[in-house]
């Protein structure tokens, strides 16, 4: 860190590298909707878009250098994200589950 | 105000000058953090939908074009290095490195807007919006909350970066002005999170909406 401000200068060859990592991945990620993985398509194309945003988030949002409470205001984003689609889909998915009493 | 050049002065309820930066870039997130639950309201009705009637939904990507998705997510994210590259040059206080940068982001979101432009033109064309013109082979009532979500989500995401690229612009000026240095840089920054965050929901966007149901 240097003294003068509190950002922290990434070099220019990890961005670099960061860009080609996203690059490869938007390869693998089309590649991989061409093939029957059944319903594992979905998971890899998310784990593969997850991985991305991560990297994304981590170098280019230079939150890898950034202080525990952007940390936990990034997180909190996404944890009440989490919470809103798991909530809903426990409710969508297991609907018919139980039937209608008295039907 | 921070317009003058070289004398940052912070604002009085702020201990130095890093204790500003870090406080603006955590306000920033903050902000960010709203929008992912802002998105979020929009990929959890795509997740209800699409557990709803997978069919439709597959059916309904086909329609869309792969070669100038995929087109599109790489000059984003080549605009995200661009952009990344900007705050870099204003961090060391590179003043030409700044502008010719935040330009290429410009230059860069604006092609992805064009392209954006042109495949909204062959769904208006192939009668893809969803309403009374509706026209599609096969399950045509569900395919058609594929497709308002497609326009409601991409139309969203564009107007994010139609904001931003006004930001940029803005951006732009005053760096030629010779306004960001290494003391102060707030504001190249912010919207390099900003610009980050919108390419982060195309990350997501390509995917759910391009690539489904493509074996």
């Amino acid at each position: 860190m240097s003294a003068d401000s509190s950002g922290h200068v990434v070099s220019i060859k990890l961005y670099l590298a960061i860009f080609a990592a996203l690059m490869v991945l938007t390869v693998i990620t089309v590649a991989v909707a061409f093939v029957d993985l059944g319903p594992m398509n979905t998971f890899v194309a998310l784990g593969v878009a997850v991985t991305k945003a991560t990297l994304v988030i981590l170098f280019f949002m230079h939150v890898k250098y950034s202080s525990k409470l952007t940390w936990l205001v990034v997180a909190s984003g996404f944890f009440f994200l989490a919470i809103m689609l798991a909530f809903t889909m426990a409710d969508v998915v297991s609907r018919g589950w139980l039937g209608t009493p008295g039907s | 105000m921070s317009d003058h050049a070289t004398t940052h002065a912070y604002a009085h309820q702020f201990d130095s000058a890093e204790h500003q930066h870090s406080a603006s870039q955590l306000g920033m997130w903050v902000f960010i953090a709203q929008e992912i639950l802002f998105f979020g309201g929009l990929f959890v009705a795509y997740a209800v939908y699409r557990y709803a009637y997978p069919t439709a939904f597959a059916q309904g990507s086909h329609h869309l074009d792969v070669t100038l998705g995929c087109f599109n997510t790489a000059v984003l994210i080549g605009s995200s290095l661009t952009m990344a590259l900007a705050v870099h040059g204003a961090q060391l206080g590179q003043r030409w490195t700044q502008v010719i940068f935040l330009v290429l982001t410009i230059v860069l979101g604006s092609i992805f807007l064009g392209v954006k432009a042109i495949e909204y033109g062959h769904k208006f064309h192939e009668h893809l919006v969803p309403g009374p013109g509706f026209v599609f082979d096969g399950d045509a009532n569900h395919a058609q909350i594929f497709f308002s979500l497609y326009f409601v989500m991409t139309g969203l995401h564009a107007l994010h970066m139609v904001i931003g690229i006004a930001v940029l612009a803005v951006l732009v000026w005053q760096a030629w002005r010779g306004a960001y240095g290494p003391s102060y840089y707030s504001p190249v920054e912010l919207t390099g999170l900003y610009w980050h965050f919108v390419d982060i929901v195309w990350i997501f966007l390509f995917p759910l909406l391009y690539l489904i149901g493509r074996h």
